[in-house]
């Protein structure tokens, strides 16, 4: 995607775009750290429908909201109501045994009775990743099970 | 009453209604300057009540004034702002000095205030005020509008054109000679350049210098050193002013967030001491007879700003209604006008009806501005939506 970046001096700096439907929809990162959020009209796209003043906070929540962040948040959320189920993020460090291995051969579902429901992978999400996916360092599981099913699955990703 | 008591009850007095004055302002949405400018014609010389006691201080409060507006404003750009918005905009920007310029120094001549009321008038009528410019697109959610990188990089220009305008007129004041006009304009061009070099390059350096986590070391040495800065520049007969400002440039970073954060209400209160000095040394029985010129002048550089930035607008690709916005966001004028006409007053080299004049244009401007700003947009749709044109349709019918 094209982002335009304008500065605009003594302000701050504008980021937009245009959406397939034809609005022009962006951000200007003010000096003082605010942000502002704004979307064009559909008839001037020159010109802003709304402009909405985002403090940090408001900005980086809106951002997960969008972002991948949203889905570990709705699912650690769904499950907290359910006895027993956890949502709990692995991250694959450099010195993991499955570093470059496809997750099926990590075999948790078997030996550990743990779902793995979405990888995270550098800001994308992959949505249930299938036993072919390529495991890389950095790479952020979410895992769902049970307190003790999570410890050894935490343990085989660790220790092989 | 002894002088330091009456000096104290006046001081109180005019800062209590200035505080009155402001929040007046902001119920209704306008720039206080007006106000303030009200504010001081209302007493001083030919006004209600005399105010003797405070003078002195008004008038070197004044001056710092001036030096905080100046500073701050080179806070809110940095040097390579500066540079990429002149390479931007530097055609129009010679277009907005030539037609705002030489309506003011036209009536000044048709006046006959000479070549010096000429340059000072010109100077009045050419600059935009960016505070009330500023405050304007923000107010009116116009920051991620396409048009308003164009608007504020004339605004920087003309900011840019103030730093070797000031240093002139300076001198003009002065009474030096052609040849000494020659030699400051000189030395102004290269202090500009000077500074800009060092703020591009070591503008770090200068930061580091003034820095200190503590606020009130930080607030001593920033003011100190604008102060300093501005007094050798005053020596130098660059003027004070743009001593000021150009330290404000080389300041950047963090450190100029936090000079702007910890100057803010410093400058507020100096400023707005400056533009009631001014209006205290005006008489405001000498407003009614330039009042028909201030008219004329405010119409007609409405026009030429309006001209300015439709065409500046046009330039960079923006449609009709944002030709129109970009224009009328550049009519106010405000303090700097003020700034301008206040070192002429002060130097005594032009004829009392300047001030006159001066004051009534601004008062007009600073309030006609931000009402240009707001309407002009329903008023261009309304103009546009002739019988014959197609109905729009909207991208999506609401369910």
């Amino acid at each position: 995607m094209n982002v335009d970046e304008t500065e605009l001096p003594g302000l701050g700096v504008r980021k937009d775009f245009v959406t397939a439907s034809g609005r022009r929809i962006g951000v200007v990162e003010l000096r003082e750290g605010e942000t502002e959020l704004f979307v064009s009209t559909w008839d001037d796209p020159d010109t802003c429908q709304a402009s909405i003043p985002l403090t940090a906070d408001e900005a980086s929540t809106l951002g997960n909201l969008l972002g991948g962040q949203h889905i570990a948040m709705r699912l650690a959320e769904a499950h907290r109501e359910v006895p027993g189920i956890v949502t709990r993020q692995f991250s694959i460090t450099p010195d993991s045994p499955f570093v470059n291995q496809p997750m099926g051969k990590a075999q948790i579902r078997t030996r550990s009775g743990v779902s793995i429901v979405a990888i995270m992978r550098e800001g994308e999400v992959v949505p249930s990743p299938a036993p072919d996916v390529v495991l890389h360092p950095g790479d952020l599981l979410v895992a769902v099970g049970t307190q003790e099913g999570l410890d050894s699955a935490a343990d085989i990703l660790r220790n092989g | 009453m002894d002088p330091l008591a009456l000096a104290l009850v006046e001081l109180g007095a005019v800062v209590f209604c200035l505080g009155l004055l402001a929040r007046l302002a902001g119920r209704i949405g306008m720039s206080p300057i007006p106000l303030y400018l009200v504010g001081g014609l209302a007493f001083g010389a030919g006004g209600f009540v005399k105010l003797d006691g405070m003078h002195e201080f008004a008038h070197l409060s004044g001056e710092i004034g001036v030096i905080l507006l100046l500073l701050m404003l080179g806070l809110e750009y940095t040097a390579s702002e500066l540079v990429t918005g002149l390479r931007r905009s530097w055609q129009a920007g010679v277009m907005d000095f030539v037609l705002n310029f030489i309506p003011g120094a036209g009536l000044a001549v048709f006046l006959g205030w000479g070549l010096v009321g000429a340059i000072v008038m010109g100077g009045v009528t050419y600059i935009s005020s960016s505070g009330i410019a500023a405050k304007v697109i923000t107010d009116l959610g116009r920051i991620g509008n396409r048009e308003t990188p164009v608007v504020l990089s004339i605004l920087v220009f003309e900011d840019l054109a103030m730093a070797i305008y000031l240093p002139i007129l300076t001198a003009i004041l002065a009474g030096v000679g052609f040849l000494g006009g020659l030699q400051t304009v000189g030395i102004a061009l290269a202090v500009v350049t000077v500074v800009l070099v060092i703020a591009l390059r070591h503008g770090h350096r200068v930061s580091q210098a003034v820095h200190s986590e503590n606020s009130e070391v930080f607030l001593l040495n920033v003011l100190g050193l604008a102060l300093l800065v501005a007094g050798i520049a005053s020596a130098l007969q660059v003027s004070a002013a743009v001593g000021a400002f150009m330290l404000g440039i080389a300041i950047s970073g963090a450190t100029a967030h936090n000079a702007t954060r910890i100057l803010e209400p410093l400058r507020d209160l100096f400023a707005a001491i400056f533009f009631v000095a001014f209006g205290l040394n005006t008489d405001p029985t000498s407003i009614p007879p330039v009042l028909g010129w201030a008219l004329v002048l405010a119409v007609l550089t409405a026009a030429t700003k309006m001209m300015t930035g439709f065409w500046a607008a046009k330039r960079a690709g923006i449609a009709v209604p944002g030709r129109f916005r970009a224009g009328a966001a550049l009519i106010a004028r405000g303090e700097f006008s003020i700034v301008i006409a206040g070192l002429a007053v002060a130097s005594g080299a032009v004829p009392d009806e300047l001030a006159a004049l001066a004051t009534a244009y601004v008062l007009i401007m600073a309030i006609l501005g931000p009402l240009a700003a707001r309407f002009v947009e329903p008023v261009v749709k309304a103009l546009r939506k002739s019988p014959g044109a197609p109905p729009r349709t909207p991208e999506r019918t609401p369910a």
